[in-house]
């Protein structure tokens, strides 16, 4: 059964003003447990309107949202509980931040959901190492932390839940190549450890590509699809025409396509790109 | 909770009186607040009831707008409204009970203030939900202008209340933010003991503050990067520019308050 599901979704904001606007616009959606959901499309498209749904942050204008096939609204006493199970790291997370100690800040969600002392401290401890801050950046103030490591500590608040489903919003938007890489892979490793469904919202397709084992493509409210990479990559003149774009690997292939070289499968890892020439080169006896 | 706020929203549109020259709307508005206040019958409250309907009528403003800038002063009608009724002994009594006694001016002084202040909040809404909050500064530094040769500071104060108002939705909006983090993060806002809600205040204030303290610096160096330097020499890209429409809705205004005036003396 999917684990998130949603029927018709649609959300208006300020409804009934002349600021009125639709940003998310009747969604049909079914998520996979398990599954890594790389989340696309250009700005505006609605994708952070659509992530604060699955945690019941904000509340559907109509359609309702299911989670493990109950209506998040069903029971509104429960939404906390829903909150605890689906973790959702917003875009610029790191202005969440305000306790005296980064420790106290992580610890802060764990609190709240009643756990014990010492399970709240192995928490802390293990999302911290998780996400590569260091045992003394702990004990000091998060406002005095970089704009990466607070980006860290903020990201450890919701992973210290230890949530079923975990949705980031752009965690890696204004961080260097680097911390980026090792953000994503730290996401990645949490995701293969744990088992948990990840949603991550990003706009850098090489990333998407790189982890997601769906995407779901936003256009202008609408949900444009949901599919493989394969499938979707495949549809890259629509995504172009979207103003989005799909990885470069895919586009250096789809640009042999057309000048005729043989190539069936849909390229979107330089991983599998190396593969597949290397292949090819064997074939002919070069490698 | 915040979008109900609704004083000093603007209300965009493109009617007549949202067209009206903004230092005549705040002439406009103080006519009538004097109006309200010298008023001392029930026919001088209807005179100010038709001149604020008017203005409503022709703003094109819905009237479930107007009714929502009441909506925050209802408990100070109720508790209005009850004071007079319950405290004003003279007049004839309608209804008496041990040491209840409810009098016929009671309940006229009640309703009478009870529709003054209504028409007070309506009115000076008006002005607001007409007016964008950079010309009604404008206007008010225009206005204020004379002061100036008493070195009072008046444009800084007008860039203060510009800047102040310019941050009100940012502010909203950020609230509203870190309060969606926290409440992910398993903050309880709307249950809870009364000591809960008060400590649940805490992980979004804090936030809030940091991030207008630093808002405050980065504005501040943007300001000097453009080589601000007060007021001295500034022009303005939107000069203010009254015509025929200011003046005649000005004499409208005018009209009014003379007409109170007049049944004032009559009494
Ligand atoms: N609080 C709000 N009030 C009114 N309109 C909003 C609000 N938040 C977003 N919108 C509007 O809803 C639409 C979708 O916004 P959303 O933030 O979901 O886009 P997004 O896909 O996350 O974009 P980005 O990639 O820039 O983060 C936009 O047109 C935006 O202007
Ligand atoms: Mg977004």
């Amino acid at each position: 059964m999917a684990i998130l599901k949603t029927e018709q979704l649609t959300y208006t904001y300020s409804q009934g003003s002349p600021f009125e606007k639709t940003a998310v616009d009747n969604v049909d959606i079914e998520i996979e447990e398990g599954e890594f959901v790389g989340v696309i499309g250009h700005t505006g498209s609605g994708k952070s309107t659509l992530v604060q749904h699955f945690n019941g942050l904000l509340r559907p204008t109509s359609g309702r949202v299911l989670l493990d096939g109950k209506d998040i609204w069903e029971d509104k006493k429960n939404i906390r509980t829903v909150r605890f199970r689906v973790g959702l790291v917003f875009q610029y997370p790191e202005y969440q931040l305000f306790e005296e100690t980064v420790y106290r800040d992580i610890a802060f969600g764990p609190r709240n959901m009643g756990l014990s002392d010492a399970e709240i401290d192995s928490r802390v401890r293990s999302t911290a190492m998780a996400v590569g801050l260091s045992d003394d950046i702990l004990e000091r103030s998060p406002f005095e932390l970089s704009g990466g490591q607070k980006r860290r500590a903020a990201i450890a608040g919701v992973l210290a839940m230890y949530p079923q489903v975990l949705i980031l919003d752009e965690p890696t938007a204004g961080l260097d190549p680097k911390g980026r890489d090792m953000i994503l892979s730290q996401i990645e490793d949490y995701h293969k450890r744990s088992g948990c469904t990840v949603l991550l919202v990003s706009h850098s397709m090489e990333d998407v590509a790189k982890f997601a084992t769906k995407i779901l493509v936003m256009n202008e409210s609408r949900l444009f699809c949901y599919d493989t990479p394969q499938a979707v990559f495949k549809r890259s003149e629509e995504i172009y025409d979207m103003g989005l774009s799909v990885p470069q690997i895919t586009r250096v292939f789809d640009i042999m396509k057309k000048r005729g070289f043989d190539i069936h499968d849909e390229i979107y890892t330089v991983k599998y790109a190396v593969e597949l020439v290397a292949n090819e080169l064997r074939k002919k006896g070069r490698l | 909770m915040f979008r109900d706020i609704t004083l000093g929203q603007y209300f965009p549109g493109n009617s007549i009186v949202h067209r009206l020259d903004p230092r005549f709307k705040i002439i406009m508005t103080v006519i009538f607040i004097v109006t309200l206040f010298i008023g001392q019958s029930a026919v001088s409250l209807e005179l100010g009831g038709v001149f604020c309907v008017m203005a409503i009528v022709l703003s094109r403003i819905p009237w479930k707008l107007i009714l929502k800038s009441l909506k925050p002063i209802v408990l100070i009608l109720v508790i209005t409204s009850l004071l007079n009724l319950f405290f004003i002994k003279d007049g004839l009594p309608v209804f008496e009970w041990r040491f209840i006694k409810i009098t016929e001016t009671g309940i006229n002084t009640s309703v009478f203030m009870v529709v003054r202040i209504a028409l007070l909040i309506a009115g000076t809404s008006l002005l607001t939900y007409t007016t964008s909050p950079i010309m009604l500064t404008d206007a008010i530094e225009s206005l204020l202008s004379p002061l100036k040769a008493v070195r009072f500071p008046v444009h800084d104060l007008a860039m203060m209340m510009t800047i102040a108002l310019r941050f009100v939705p940012t502010l909203i909006e950020e609230t509203d933010k870190i309060m969606s983090a926290q409440k992910a993060r398993g903050v309880d806002l709307d249950g809870g003991k009364i000591m809960d809600r008060i400590r649940s205040v805490v992980p979004i204030i804090i936030p809030l503050f940091v991030s207008a303290v630093r808002r405050a610096g980065e504005l501040a160096t943007a300001m000097e990067c453009r080589c601000y330097r007060g007021g001295v020499g500034r022009t303005k890209m939107r000069s203010l520019k009254f015509g025929p429409a200011d003046i005649i809705a000005l004499l409208i205004s005018i009209y009014f308050l003379a007409a109170v005036i007049f049944v004032n003396a009559k009494l």
